[in-house]
Parts: C-alpha cells; structure tokens; sequence
C-alpha cells in the first residue's frame, strides 16, 4: 500500500528520499524528518501495539514525547525495549514493532559507545520554542555563555506544529533566523536531539543528546551514540512548553484517537493527515484551529464537538465556512470500532439542545486543555499552584535561579509566550552579570489569542453499562479507568499517592504526562475537595526515560575503576603470575610453572623462601613519608604503641585502632631522622590511613608540626626472603656490610645497588616470614631494573618469584594476622595475642579508652589461635565456622568462632589454619570441631605461632 | 489494512487488583493504650501485631503524611536472612518465616517471590566472607550455599562472570528462600488487617512532642492535638532522632539518602536478586518486569528525599559491568528515601529510659525485610514491657558496652 | 551534583569532597577521666537534625583540606563555610530564612 496519508505537499520532510522500514513484519517508506511514529501514519497505519492487561489495541495519541500509547521495540539496528514511535527518527532498514506492555532486552553486548561533556554557561534554556529561542537571543546579544537544549530535532517547539505568521513572516522562517544568529554567536551552543532530563543543585542540570540514533545503520561506530551533558548555569530559563490533555469518555483509547494538537503537528511538520473523516472533541478553542488547518489540507472534518455551553463565534464561523458543524454543548460519550475507531457517539450535556447521535469517521482528535510542562521547575524545587482557569498545575513562585517561559506558565497565546521568553532571557541575563543590549520589536503573532475561555472537564458524565468493564481510560499503559480510580476513593484512599499506587496510573513509560492530571482532577472531584488543596504527585527525574548505559558512559570495563599496577608488572605477566584484586591494584597472586596448579606453586614458592631464596613485589604496599617536629608524638597517638621512642636507623612494627578499639590497619613505621618517619600500610589501605592522618592532623591537632605525604607509587619495594637472601644481597649491595652484627634485625641502611650506573636504596631488615629478609626500596623508576638484578643474583641460589599466596602462607605459620582477614572490624589488638604491641606507658592513643569497655574485658572474647586439623591432610576451608562438640545440635548450632585463613606448609608438612574462637587462648590443646559439608573436621587448639617459635631463622 | 497485532498479554505485568476497601480514613481520639508514631510497614506490622498477638485493639497509628509513604514506598523490596551474626539472622530468620505465611495471615496478595538472592563476592577476602557467611548461616538453620562462578550462572545466567571484567565474580552466596514482595501490598495487608480489628490509622498527623510525667510517657502532641497514650512506639526510620529528642533521648544515629531507580518493563530476563557490594549495586526484575535497583547511601546527612546524580551514574556503570545485557534498558524514575543508619549496621529496639516509650529505629536500608520479624518483636516488647528475646541484643545500651552487632565489617553486606 | 564552596578553592562539585560527619566534637581532653556512657557518647552519638547541621567536609580531590560547613539537611544548601578553627557564623538571621 502506497502511502496514501501523505499529503503532496507540506511538512518539514525531505521527500526526495525514501527510507524503507518494518513495523510488525510490514515493509513500509517514509521520509528523512519523519518519525516511526508519523511514517505509520501516512502509511495509514494507527494501530501499534495491544494493552498490557486487556489486550486491547492501541493507537498513537500525541506527536511527541508525552505519547502514552504508541510504544514499540526496535530490532533492528539494535534491538532496543520500549521506545514511543513518536520520539523514534526514521532511518533506512529500521525495524520495529508495537509492544503488548514489556520491552524486550538485547542478548548481545551493546557495541555502541556512551559519554559525557561537562559545560558550563551562563543562560541554560530548556525548549527551542518560541519562548525559549527568545529567552536564549536575548541573553546571547547580553554576551553571555548560552546552551539552548531541544528534544526535537530541530528548534521550534510548537511552531513546527502550526502555521503561523508572526508578523508578516511564517514563523518557521523566524525560527530560521534566530537559530542562525546563535549558532553564530561565539559562546552559544544549540544542542537539538537533546533532552534536559534532570534539574539539581546549583544550576546543574543533566541532558541527553541522541546523537547517531537518526543515522540508523550509517551510525560511525566511533562516535558516541548518546553523550548526557552535565551543565552546569548560573541562570535556567525552563521554556519547556506545554502538552495537550484529553478528555476521558467510553472507549476513548481506540486507534485513530488522537490530541487535536498533535493531529495538527503531524499535518504541519510532517505533512500527514490522521485519517479521512474526523470529529473534532474539544473543551477550548486551540481544537478549532487544528480542525480549520486539517480540514483545509483536506481531511474531512464532520463536526466540532465544543463541551462548553457556547462556542466561539469567530472559530466556529470559520469552520461554518469549511462546512464543520459545531455542536457546543455537547459531548462525545463514546467510540465505535475495533483496531480502529469507526463512529463516535455525541450527545448533548444536560441543559443544551440535541439528541444522540453517531456520527461515522476513522478518525477523532480531542483536547481537553493544555497541561503546562512544569516537571523541571518541579524538580528545581519551585512550587506549583493549581490554576482552575487551565484545570493544570503551573509554576507558583519565582525562583532565585529557575526562570520558566512560555506555554510552561500556562501561557496560551504566541504573543505572550514571547514576550515571557524576552522577559525571562532579560532577567536571567541581568542575574547572571551581563546587560543586554536594546532589542528589536517583537513580533506579533497572527493567530488571535482564545475568544473564549476553555472549561475544565477531567472527564465526560455518564457511567458505564451495569456489568460491562468500564473502558474509559484514564492511564492507557497501565489500563487503568474511571472505575479503577473511583475503585481507590471508595477503598478508604484520599491522598493521590495512594490512588496512584492502587491504581498504578502514572508509573508506565510516558510517567503520567498525561494521566497525572486528569487522575488529581478526578480524585479532587469524587472526594468534594479543590485541586488547589491537592497535592500533586512529585516530579522526578528523569523527564524522558535514559538508557543506562548512556549513564554509565565510560566508566566500563577498565574505565571502571582505575587498574593500578606496579612497575614491575609487565615482568610478573611474562612469568605468567595470576592476580589478586586488592583494592585497585593487581597483585601478583601466585607464579605457576607450565603444568602447575596453584598448591604445586604455592608449596613451591614457600619452600623457596624457607629454604633457598625467594622474591615478592610488594610495592603495593602503603607508604607515608611523615615530616615534622611532632611526627613522633603524634604517630604515639595513632599506633597503639610507641613510636617517638624509635630511634633513628631502627624500625617498629605498629597497630593502628579506631577509636572504638578495633584494629584498622597495622605496619611498620620506620625512623628516618628526628624530625622524618616513614610508616606503611596494608595495600587497601593506604589512602584510607592517609586520610586518617590527615583527619586528625587538621581538624584535632592543627597545632602539631606534622606533614604527611603518600609515596606509594614512588618506590618499588622486594622482600628478599630466605636463608640466601644475605649473600644475594651481599652480591647486588658491595657497599652493605650485610652480617647480622653491622645490619639488624628491625634497621634500616641506605646503599646503592650495584645496577647499571647505581641505584640508590634503603634496606630494611624486617620480616614477614620469620625468615632472614631484607626488603628493599628503589625508586620506582628503577624498579624493574633492580627486580631484574636481584633475579640474576639470586639465580645460582634459585631465587623464586613469589606471590600474595606464598606471603600469606608463610606469615601464617609464623602467626601473623593480616588486617582485614583475621580482623573485620570488631577485632582488638588483645584478640589477635599483640598486647605485646599496646603501650602500657601511653596516656593515651587512638582506641586506648574503648579498651576498658565492658565487653572489651570479658574473659571470652574471641582470639587468635592456631588450628591443626587431627588428620594433616584436611585443609580446612576459610570461612568455615568452629563449634565444640562433635555432634551437631539443631540449629542454632552454638558457634566459638570461624577459620580466617587456612593453608597446606611445606615447613610443617601439613595443613593447618588460623581461626577466631571464642576464650580461644585458654583451649591450647582442645579439640574443636569443623563443620564441612556434612562432616565435622576435629582440629587441634594450638597458639597462632606455628612454625619456628624461638625465632631461630630470622638472622639466617 | 493494518496487520492485526496479536494480543498477547505480558506474564505478570498485570498485578492482582487491591481489595474494594481498606481502610477509613480517621481523626483521632482522646486516648490510645497504645499509640505507634509513623505509619510505615513496621507501624502498621506492630499495630497488627499488638491486635492480634497481644489482644490490644485500642491503638492508632500516627503518620505524618499519608499512610506507608515513606521508606515503605520507596525501597527496593529484597528480603532474605542471611546475616553473619547470631543475633542478626535471628530477627532476619524469624521475619523470614513470618513472610512465608503471611499472604495467608493478612489474606492480602503480598506477591512474595522467594526466587532467592545472590550475593557476590569480587575479591578473595569477598570469597572469604561469603563462605564465612553461608557457614554461620547454616549452622543457624537458615539455607544458603555457596556457588563458584558457573553456579552463578546457572542461578542467574544474565550475569557476566567472565575474566575480562573490572573485578570478575569469583561467586556468590545463595539463599534461595529469599525473594522481593510488593511492598504497597504488604503495607495494606498490615494497615487494613490492623484496622479490622480496630486500630486507627490516623494519616496527616505529625509527632510535635512527646509528654511525659515522672518519667514515664503520658501524651504525644500532635498537629491534630494532643493524644494521651499509655504506651508509644517509635517507627519513624529516619525521623528517629529528631523524635527521640522530643523525649529527652539521644540516638546514635545518622539519617541518609538512599536512592533507587526503576526500568521499564521489560520481558523476563533476571529471574533472582543479585547484589555486589564490591561494586555497589543490587538489583531485581519486580513482578511486572521493570528492573529495580539500588546502591550505596550517599555520604551525608539528609532529609531531603533527594540524592546526588552522581551516585545513580556510578551504580548504573556497575550495574553494566555485571549485566551488559541491561545497557538498553532505560531509567524511568528515580527517588529517594531517608535511611537511619546506626555505627554497626544494625538496628536499636527495645525500651527506652523513659517508661512506656519503646524505640524501634536504625534499621538503615534494612528495614523491609524485617518488617514481619519486627512487628511481631516489638509488639511483644511493647505489650510486655520487656524485650522480646530476638531483639534483646539491640539495646541502645550496646553503645556504650560495646556489644555491637556489626554487620559492615564482617560481611559488608547492609542491604 | 552540589557545588560545596570550599574556603580555599572556592565551589567544586560534590564528587571533590569527603563527608566527615557533625563538626565541633572534640576529642576527649582525658579519655581515661570519662565513665563508659561518656566515652560511648563521644565515640557513636551525633546529632541527626533536620535542618542547619554544622558539619566537617574534606576537599578530598582537590586541596585536601578540612573545613567546617552548616548545611541544611532537609534542602541540602550550604548555609555557611569556614575554616577549622574559626568558630560557627551566627546563622540566626539566616535560620529563619530557610525554616
């Protein structure tokens, strides 16, 4: 079928080109500047989709985004859920089809790519209409930063719906030039395709631009599909307009039903006519024209059905003269037909002249009014006041920031809406710093305002048949009725938000934009109270619906959250090392060989370490360089033990606790001078103990002469691990006396590495293996070439890489807690056995009160002990929970505490874990029991130090 | 001619119709036994309970605005009870198997869904404390398992567990009796159930003050005059504190945005509840299809049922990096509600030092799940003026021992 | 997205700052002095108000330095910003503006 709708001439469409589509598995064309929604239309085609709970069949309503039935799914390009055909562009190959209520996702990746810009500005204005294209002019000619943001795809708002003159001109010829002399404006930018969606605090308000959506499968795979604009103004000029409302009657939801004014804007900016024979329902005079304009492009227009008790007598002479009978007074009570409407059924109000009668047509447009667009300045937090007159809810107070123009004040004529568009671009202008410069005239529009004012009716009197479903529809995606709503107020319900729930009107796709309304009008009604009174539901954002992914932007995948590596990662991936995610960073987790698996490896690693020499990058690590007068004194305050006391040249191991007394982090804190320390931290936690400091620096002790910095990233740190690792170090450091009398366990030495020209570095010896270690700092600048060294040094020794599974086994048969596995937040220095660790002298330290609480100090809190399964091959899972007997009760089962870490050990040739269990130190020697699957695992108390408790291999 | 388009009608997007009438719409009366101040789902489950269990009828509920419109009609309906701590999964437990039965005890269609929760775990100490979880969890009776990646999967094969992601999952705890409800049905079930048996539901009625004599509670003022009560229940969620100290009592608690968003309806593609805290965002398909979803609180203090954009963006990056599949859904409403949150995460019910004034608060994004569990509990605890013994560890004294329940440490997992 | 105007860099957006909760509670001048109740007030209890709140915020991401703000709770506007150490503005006047 050729598209028969299409009027020959007209519309603000390139009808040279044809664009083929498919809508519910039919091949149609339609033109570049068509919507979906248009092109169905002049394809004759009304009928798009079936109701969610009736299965009704459901027509489009509206031209724009407000559109409450027309939804679709496109499949192709890419399978999309839940667009209206109404905001879809047209493009060549498009595929799509009308939706019974549910949206379908793709189940492919979505190959496009999303962004963000941030733009700041002096004059935001929201809508290209008249009113806004005024307000954004005057404030360009100021000299101010202006962004103008429009959803449609070009500037004109309303205008591209009508045919107006405004003064001598046709408006779209003056849209023309007014977007001409912006788009040449220096610090002017007009964004169309783009959709304010959510208006914040101070001037931010977040839009969406649909930028290759239209280009269909021409779409550059390199350029954002969507991209939301964080703008930020200083002034916004909400010129956002207004939607048609309709009427609610007997089957008002048939195809071929539509708002008188967007009927009009598919005849003017598409060059569709709706149907061929039409009547014309109406509560205000705006129906009129769209009648008068459609009836002249030659659709058939029987009657003009005006509710009020008169109609207006210059609109009504015109449609006299076109052959269009007006019938004030009277009312449509109901529709004939199936996929469409083929009759509609008129009868008078009670107190006006004339019988019932049905008159035939495929085609009915209805307005009962226009509902100001106020979302965005409800969102800005303005206030909203009920004005009877319009039967809406407009802006009821000025706002210091917010300024609205236009048809969004309710607002019905051209003329006025530019001249608030002036106003409003004036003020905003004046607000922001800049005086704009005298303006021309502005013109005037031709169309004549309202003779006479519209009437309020939410909906058309009468009842359904006893016993048949009510089918005037109030919400159509949510299929709810005048009996739905009625249903709710007789339930006991008063407040909207409760009918709505009960109702669920206004929570599908379009959010109520054009149930809302009519929903508070018929509740004001039945319960006998004024709209005034009513509060009307919140507006939330966002306006329009936004992909998630648009949301999401760039922050996917890697962009997600920062990869943090060390500089010697690129060594650990050729070694074939797996990683752990700590925090940000990649660590390396373990260093198979080909064939092995991570047990093999492990075991491996560990022997290495114990018995030859091992490796570990351990950069990752934490590190604050602290300077100041007061470092020491203030680092007793944040360790529970002592660290001015340190003298230079010595290291201290340290735990840090919250105030509460549970153990936040630990380290070592080494002195670097009087006035210098270097402290680490766990690797997750080393910004967050940086913030720590600083918290307490600035805002307790501002008095004390400290300064902390992160140094992090600025040295690579190797543990150097083993009974070899003196002579590995001996070989790489000439200048380091290395025996155990010159370099003690706990100091530090600087030296320079015998690599390449030099390296200078510090040495600590500490360990957290109970091996002899030394662990070694370079600039991270020289941390791969050093790396590199140690391994050739260490390669007649078999020096072995090792990773974060090794480091974790063997600080674990030495007892070692590691913050954040043994610990979760209610563990105290006590319960991990480190009393050693906690100043008896210090007045006071962070957490030192909380210590002496009454649950601190019962003799059964949970504390760290050692647990060797009695059949050494069990490796307990971690996690897994200990309880006392050997037989489980019922739940609850009665449980003492739950394995932290659980390894097999080379050194001991066998499994074992460490745990938390409750009185834990006084059941050395007691057997507990695992709960493992069905089984119960006895294990072993034993202390947590499991492995060379004299300390014996510390000095190699 | 038109193609005629087949009437299919979506599974469930149609949900059963709410009863002809629910509740009468009062003023209040000059004295109440009991008066419970705020009308949400555990006003409303208390003064169900205390009807029903404990045979007190002559009790109103006082809410400010309108009846279960505040956290009750803004949360994200997840309900499960696999809490680390004994004391946790004992009030989550019991509020689990009060949901089993209730359709039946309120006779209203709650559309409790138990088509079970994931929760992930990114990291190895995530594994750790997920298998600690699930373990503590079955000891206590409440089922839970632990699955690797591949059982993820086949729980909920939309989820993305390969490598190449940010933090891959490394997998997840599963209760299967978990589920999501219809939280405007639960409210009403409770709200029309208590009121048939005589409780008054009193909407528009703000708590100016509370009056006591000799330490003891004798009246609440209100913006509908002053209501004697013998005894009070607070149930105001994040308007706790600034009631509290009408009586004269500090709460250790903070009062948070916490935000949540819904899709559109979509066809059926999420058939659990999966949340990461790793990565901050949970997220279920409600009865209709629309994907619900929300994420961490925001940072500050706030009473304004308002949050920062920021934090919806930041979930939906996460959300996508779990479910690619989700890219073109769109957001279709976002809000807020206002959370009370305490430092352990856990909540404060109990008797209070004043007599007859009873305190149920810092439930923080909890609280829906609890609804049942602790309107029984404080019902008791109100009527017999002793804690009921599941809430006995949640004393507001906690503070100051240091017996706290800490539910963000061990297993971070809030919500 | 809040613009927080931090005393040092001037406004910023929201994302910059670190939340540090109520402002003006002092560390303890002698923990070990107070009794158990005493300590625990310090260490959980802060006011919760709905309204002005005196609050401490870190520009995290920018300058790294801690100030002091009164914010409104149920509007979220920033009544009031100043440094550590400098003493609360009186917002009296500013009070009844916003309530």
């Amino acid at each position: 079928m050729s598209a028969t709708f299409r009027l020959p001439t007209g519309g603000l469409i390139d009808r040279d080109t044809a664009l083929r589509f498919t809508f519910n598995g039919r091949s149609m064309t339609g033109h570049p500047g068509d919507t979906l929604a248009s092109a169905l239309l002049a394809n004759g085609v009304h009928a798009i989709g079936t109701s969610v709970r009736y299965g009704r069949p459901r027509g489009i309503v509206a031209a724009g985004s407000e559109d409450p039935t027309s939804l679709v799914q496109i499949e192709r390009p890419f399978p999309e859920p839940m667009l209206t055909a109404t905001t879809v562009e047209l493009h060549d190959g498009l595929v799509a089809y009308g939706l019974p209520g549910q949206g379908r996702l793709a189940d492919e990746p979505d190959p496009a790519r999303y962004d963000a810009k941030h733009v700041h500005c002096d004059v935001l204005v929201v809508g290209a209409g008249p009113a806004g294209l005024v307000a954004a002019l005057t404030a360009a000619r100021g000299g101010g930063r202006v962004v103008v943001v429009d959803e449609q795809d070009r500037a004109g708002g309303a205008l591209l719906g009508t045919r107006e003159y405004l003064g001598e001109r046709l408006s779209q010829e003056w849209v023309a030039d007014i977007v001409a002399e912006l788009r040449g404006t220096p610090g002017v930018l007009v964004l169309d395709r783009t959709t304010a969606f959510g208006v914040y605090q101070d001037g931010f308000v977040l839009a969406l631009q649909r930028r290759t959506d239209h280009l269909g499968f021409d779409a550059p795979a390199d350029a954002a599909r969507q991209r939301v604009w964080r703008i930020r103004a200083r002034q916004t000029v909400l010129a956002t307009g207004a939607h048609e409302r309709p009427v609610v009657f007997a089957d008002n939801d048939r195809p071929g039903i539509m708002l008188a004014g967007s009927a009009r804007t598919f005849l003017h900016r598409y060059g569709v006519l709706p149907g061929t024979r039409a009547v014309v329902f109406t509560t205000n005079d705006s129906a009129y024209r769209a009648a008068i304009d459609l009836a002249r492009a030659g659709l058939d227009v029987a009657t003009v059905v005006d509710a009020r008790p008169a109609a207006p007598s210059v609109l009504a002479a015109r449609c006299s003269a076109r052959g269009i009978e007006v019938r004030a007074g009277h009312v449509v009570t109901g529709t004939e037909g199936d996929a469409r409407v083929t009759g509609v059924r008129i009868a008078p109000l009670p107190g006006a002249d004339g019988t019932p009668e049905t008159v035939d047509c495929d085609t009915l447009l209805v307005s009962g009014g226009w509902n100001p667009v106020v979302h965005l300045f409800s969102q800005a937090r303005g206030m909203l006041r009920y004005d009877s007159g319009l039967g809406a809810f407009v802006p009821g107070e000025e706002l210091p920031t917010v300024r609205v123009a236009g048809s969004a004040t309710g607002a019905l004529d051209l003329t006025s809406c530019l001249r608030q568009g002036r106003a409003a671009g004036l003020a905003a202008a004046l607000a922001a710093g800049f005086a704009p410069v005298d303006e021309d005239e502005l013109p005037v529009s031709g169309e004549r305002t309202d003779e006479q004012p519209g009437t309020v009716m939410w909906r058309v009197p009468g009842e359904p048949r006893k016993g048949a479903p009510d089918t005037r529809f109030v919400d159509f995606q949510r299929d709810a009725t005048v009996s739905d709503v009625l249903r709710a107020t007789d339930a006991g319900l008063r407040s909207l938000e409760h009918v709505k729930r009960y109702t669920t009107i206004g929570t599908a796709h379009d959010q109520g934009k054009t149930s809302g309304m009519i929903t508070a009008g018929l509740v004001a009604e039945e319960l006998g109270v004024e709209l005034s009174e009513q509060r009307p539901t919140t507006f939330r954002p966002p306006y329009t619906p936004v992909s998630f992914a648009a949301l999401a932007g760039r922050d996917r995948g890697e962009l997600h959250d920062p990869v943090r590596v060390t500089a010697q990662h690129p060594w650990h991936v050729a070694r074939g090392a797996l990683f752990e995610d700590v925090g940000q960073w990649k660590r390396p987790w373990y260093f198979p060989l080909p064939g092995e698996d991570m047990d093999t490896a492990v075991l491996r690693e560990c022997r290495a370490a114990r018995e030859g020499v091992a490796l570990m990058d351990a950069s990752t690590l934490g590190k604050i360089d602290l300077q100041g007068r007061d470092v020491g004194s203030f680092l007793d305050m944040l360790y529970t033990n002592k660290m001015s006391s340190l003298k230079v040249g010595r290291i201290r191991y340290g735990v840090m606790c919250g105030v509460d007394g549970m153990v936040i982090d630990d380290g070592t804190v080494i002195r670097l001078a009087e006035d210098r320390f270097l402290v680490t931290t766990t690797t997750g936690n080393a910004a967050t103990v940086l913030d720590w400091m600083e918290e307490w620096l600035q805002t307790e002790w501002p008095h004390l002469d400290v300064y902390a910095t992160s140094v992090t990233e600025h040295w690579a740190t190797f543990p150097l691990v083993g009974p070899r690792a003196r002579d590995v170090l001996a070989g790489i450091a000439p200048d380091l006396d290395v025996s155990n009398g010159a370099f003690g366990f706990m100091e530090w030495r600087d030296t320079v590495l015998d690599v390449g020209a030099g390296v200078p570095a510090r040495v600590c010896r500490i360990s957290f293996s109970g091996e002899l270690a030394y662990e070694i700092n370079v600039t991270a600048w020289h941390g791969l070439a050093v790396w590199e060294a140690l391994m050739a040094a260490g390669e007649r020794y078999g020096i072995t890489p090792y990773g974060t599974e090794t480091m974790h086994v063997l600080r674990a048969e030495k007892g070692y807690p590691i913050v954040g596995q043994e610990t979760d937040a209610t563990v105290t220095p006590q319960d991990l056995g480190m009393s050693w660790a906690v100043s008896k002298k210090k007045a006071d330290f962070i957490g030192k009160r909380s210590f002496a609480r009454a649950e601190n100090t019962r003799p059964d809190r949970k504390q760290l002990v050692g647990l060797l399964p009695v059949d050494p091959q069990v490796r307990l899972p971690e996690g897994a929970q200990v309880v006392g007997t050997d037989r489980l009760p019922d739940p609850p089962v009665p449980m003492l505490g739950h394995v932290t870490s659980s390894y097999r050990s080379a050194a001991l040739e066998r499994t074992f874990a460490l745990a938390v269990v409750r009185s834990g130190r006084e059941r050395l020697g007691e057997t507990l029991y695992v709960p493992v699957g069905d089984d119960l695992v006895p294990v072993t108390v034993t202390e947590s130090v499991l492995y060379d408790k004299e300390g014996a291999r510390r000095d190699g | 001619m038109t193609d005629p388009v087949p009437p299919v009608q979506p599974p469930g997007a149609h949900l059963p119709d709410h009863p002809d009438f629910l509740w009468d719409d009062l003023g209040p009366r000059a004295f109440y036994d009991v008066v419970i101040v705020g009308g949400g789902g555990h006003g409303l489950a208390t003064a169900y309970y205390l009807a029903k269990v404990h045979g007190i009828t002559n009790v109103a509920v006082l809410e400010k605005g309108w009846l279960a419109g505040g956290n009750m009609a803004r949360n994200t309906t997840i309900i499960r009870s696999n809490y680390l701590w004994d004391e946790s999964s004992g009030i989550y437990e019991h509020s689990l198997k009060l949901w089993e039965g209730l359709e039946e005890d309120l006779g209203y269609p709650i559309l409790f869904d138990q088509r079970g929760v994931l929760n992930l775990a990114h990291s190895l100490q995530d594994v750790r404390d997920s298998v600690r979880r699930v373990n503590a969890n079955r000891l206590n009776g409440i089922d839970a398992e632990w699955l690797d990646p591949r059982g993820v999967k086949e729980v909920c094969p939309i989820v993305n567990i390969s490598e190449d992601v940010r933090y891959p999952v490394l997998g997840a705890t599963y209760q299967p009796r978990a589920g999501i409800a219809k939280h405007d049905y639960v409210a009403w079930g409770y709200a029309r159930a208590a009121h048939e048996m005589g409780v008054d539901l009193i909407q528009n009625c703000e708590v100016t003050g509370i009056e006591t004599v000799g330490g003891r509670v004798t009246a609440v003022e209100t913006t509908r005059g002053r209501i004697a009560a013998g005894r009070v229940g607070l149930c105001a969620a994040g308007h706790s504190s600034i009631l509290a100290a009408m009586a004269g009592i500090r709460l250790p608690l903070a009062s948070h945005p916490l935000q949540a968003l819904v899709s559109e309806l979509l066809e059926p593609v999420h058939p659990t509840v999966v949340m990461s805290n790793a990565v901050h965002v949970y997220v279920s398909q409600a009865h209709k299809g629309e994907l619900v979803m929300g994420a961490g609180i925001d940072s500050y203090n706030g009473y304004g049922q308002r949050g920062s954009f920021h934090i919806i963006e930041r979930q939906m990056s996460a959300a996508l990096e779990l479910f690619p599949i989700f890219a073109r859904a769109h957001l279709l409403r976002t809000w807020a509600g206002i959370v009370d949150v305490s430092p352990d995460a856990s909540p404060i019910v109990g008797l209070t030092p004043v007599e007859g004034l009873y305190l149920n608060c810092g439930w923080g994004t909890g609280g829906f799940k609890a609804t049942p569990g602790v309107g029984d509990c404080f019902a008791f605890t109100i009527a017999h003026d002793k804690p009921h013994a599941l809430n006995e560890p949640f004393t507001l004294e906690r503070f100051t021992t240091g017996a706290l329940v800490d539910e963000h440490g061990a297993a971070a997992v809030a919500h | 997205m809040q613009l927080i105007p931090c005393p040092w860099c001037g406004p910023r957006e929201e994302t910059e700052f670190h939340y540090g909760g109520q402002a003006h509670v002092a560390y303890p001048e002698d923990p070990a002095a107070l009794t158990d109740e005493e300590w625990a007030r310090y260490v959980f209890f802060r006011d919760n108000p709905s309204g002005p709140f005196a609050e401490r915020w870190s520009h995290s991401a920018g300058c790294r330095r801690w100030f002091n703000a009164v914010r409104d709770t149920r509007t979220y506007d920033l009544l009031a910003v100043y440094r550590i150490g400098e003493p609360m503005p009186d917002l009296s006047e500013r009070d009844e503006v916003v309530s």
